[in-house]
């Protein structure tokens, strides 16, 4: 089984951000960056289906070289190869689709995994524009997957408002990871060195044919106002007395 | 610019009222714009939800109704969207941010070779034109201003960043449009929907929200502030610690990647106050933190702070409100 997995280099969610003084992004110097945590599971969920079923595990970033990092990180969790589709231009979640179904159509991979969504755009649109190129179904939200004996299809739980669905989708497929999924391992120190052995393909965005020009670009970043801390209170009496006489919500 | 098509969603029957913030969103902006708006409904045995969402005073409502659109799968309502967006010349299209937009709003853009923007906080518009939009980013660290170009644009709309739609005494017309779905080219099938039971508000209905954190230390924990959820009719909500540690389901979390909510009275207990926490419910009105640590960075956005144990302190807080209630 071929499984196909995305690895987006983000800002580390602990780091704290600054806009750049003209306003068109933020500051990226000095700040850590790591593979966007639902990625990880994705990764994770795809290493233990080819552990079940043997198979290949593929992990494509699309970015400046840098981008590289992140996906030596999925490789020394135990990806077998790389590809990284070299783009130093702005996209949008289309794009990233876009470039993907050529990606896939190049690999034919059964199964394709990505996070849920890439917590700096917070967009949450790749996979599923994905799924809709390719014509092929999707599972969203993703807390389980189980592939059929005869490796014909998926049955994947799946979070939603409210409760959880129990979806079946025929391969080839695209599903995207939900917290729930499995916990990421960590990768030992002999399978970091390793991972800088395993082949990493080079691709551009010309050679792959695929069309980039984002439809939704970033004008510009503000701050929003903060809120304002209020007053601590000295008991629970007190608490009481302030919700009911001030905040008046009891 | 087009009309503007609201897709609306219906649970049991009903009009799901999450959906009237876009309802809102959607008739504002057609009348900035000149353009019509429409609410669109999908699915079968939506009688009671679509006479509902004739009464907001949108200029018709679109109905898809098939006994094949009976269970929600994205694949065929991408198929029934597109053909509904396309009986209209539609520019925006809408829906309120949720589990079921999210997962197939992307879907519908690609169909429509649409931009797509999620959980955008507002609409600008000038000289009768869609000029932009804001929306969060970096957990909501950042508003972005963005620019959507193109024909027609799909984007999702935060419930909290806008009001509720209103209803007016006129209906409007409603016109039935017809799809087929050919089941068996979809190669999904929904095989069973779990709901969680629980007879509280959903977090994005409540004007309470009791949230709980790692602090609870346990299912037992979370015990103890439903007493207190139940004197406010509240929804329970929770941090990621908590739904990661499996103590309550996955859809009550409050934060970046769970829900949005905003709120009159938000009580976080046992909570630290992570900025991917804050950013689900630093809108409230009024927010209250219950937490031990008198430095907890709840406490610097909280309008009441307790520093307390709360086993201690949620019974006595309980027994204070029924004596002043
Ligand atoms: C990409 C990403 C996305 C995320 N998305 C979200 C999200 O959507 N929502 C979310 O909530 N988090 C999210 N997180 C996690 C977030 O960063 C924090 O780790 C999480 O919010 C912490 O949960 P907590 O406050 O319950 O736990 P902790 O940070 O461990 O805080 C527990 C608090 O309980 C207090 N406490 C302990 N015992 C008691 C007691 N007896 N009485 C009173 N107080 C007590 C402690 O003083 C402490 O402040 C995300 C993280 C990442 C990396
Ligand atoms: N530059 C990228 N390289 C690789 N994968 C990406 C990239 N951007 C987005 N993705 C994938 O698409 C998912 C959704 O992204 P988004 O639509 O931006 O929220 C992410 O979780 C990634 O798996």
């Amino acid at each position: 089984m071929k499984i196909l997995v995305t690895v987006k280099r983000v800002s580390d969610p602990e780091a704290k951000l600054k806009i750049k003084p003209d306003g068109s992004w933020i500051q990226t110097e000095g700040v850590k960056f790591v593979v966007n945590p639902f990625d990880e599971i994705a990764v994770e969920e795809a290493l233990r289906i080819k552990e079940k079923q043997t198979g290949e595990v593929v992990v494509v970033s699309i970015g400046e070289k840098v981008v590289t990092e992140q996906m030596r990180a999925a490789l020394a969790m135990g990806a077998d190869r790389g590809i990284f589709v070299n783009y130093t231009g702005s996209y949008d979640s289309y794009d990233v689709a876009n470039i993907l179904q050529k990606v896939v159509e190049q690999e034919k991979p059964d199964i394709i995994i990505l996070g849920k969504q890439a917590v700096d755009d917070d967009m949450g649109a790749a996979g599923f524009m994905l799924a809709e190129l390719l014509g092929y179904p999707q599972a969203a939200f993703a807390s389980k997957v189980e592939i059929s004996d005869d490796k014909k299809k998926a049955k994947v739980t799946r979070e939603i408002d409210g409760g959880l669905e129990v979806k079946e989708v025929e391969l080839p497929c695209v599903i995207t990871a939900d917290l729930r999924l499995n916990t990421p391992r960590y990768a030992s120190l002999p399978n970091i060195m390793k991972a800088k052995q395993k082949p990493v393909k080079e691709v551009t965005v010309d050679a792959l044919g695929a069309a980039v020009k984002p439809r939704v670009t970033v004008k510009k970043l503000t701050e929003p106002p903060k809120r304002k801390g209020g007053v601590k209170v000295e008991s629970v009496q007190d608490l009481v007395t302030k919700l009911k006489n001030e905040a008046k919500v009891i | 610019m087009g009309n503007v098509i609201i897709l609306c969603e219906h649970k049991n029957g009903d009009l799901v009222k999450q959906s009237l913030s876009a309802i809102k969103a959607g008739i504002d902006a057609a009348k900035a714009t000149s353009g019509k708006s429409f609410l669109l409904l999908i699915g079968s045995g939506i009688d009671k939800a679509k006479e509902a969402a004739s009464r907001f005073g949108a200029d018709g409502v679109i109905t898809v109704e098939d006994a094949s659109l009976a269970g929600y799968t994205a694949e065929a309502y991408a198929i029934a969207a597109f053909e509904a967006v396309k009986s209209q010349s539609a520019g925006l299209v809408l829906a309120t941010t949720s589990a079921f937009s999210k997962d197939l709003f992307p879907r519908l853009a690609v169909k429509l070779k649409a931009g797509m923007v999620s959980d955008i906080l507002s609409i600008k518009t000038d000289g009768g034109k869609i000029a932009g939009f804001t929306r969060a980013m970096w957990a909501g660290s950042m508003v972005a201003d963005v620019e959507v170009s193109g024909d027609t644009i799909v984007a999702t709309v935060r419930g909290t960043a806008f009001a509720h739609a209103e209803a007016v005494s006129a209906a409007s017309p409603i016109t039935p449009v017809s799809v087929k779905i050919d089941q068996g080219a979809l190669k999904a099938k929904s095989l069973e929907v779990i709901e969680h039971k629980s007879t509280r508000p959903q977090l994005a209905d409540a004007s309470v929200v009791i949230s709980g954190g790692r602090g609870l230390k346990g299912p037992e924990g979370f015990k103890i502030i439903e007493q207190l959820a139940d004197l406010f009719g509240a929804a329970i909500g929770a941090s990621r610690a908590a739904v990661d540690a499996g103590w309550v389901p996955n859809d009550l979390q409050v934060g970046q990647t769970g829900k949005i909510v905003a709120p009159n009275l938000y009580i976080a207990i046992g909570i630290s106050g992570a900025i991917q926490h804050l950013a689900g419910m630093k809108d409230s009105k009024t927010i209250v933190a219950i937490n031990k640590d008198p430095d907890a960075p709840i406490f610097q956005i909280a309008d009441y702070g307790l520093v307390a144990d709360f086993a201690k302190a949620v019974p006595e807080l309980v027994e204070e409100i029924k004596k002043v209630k």
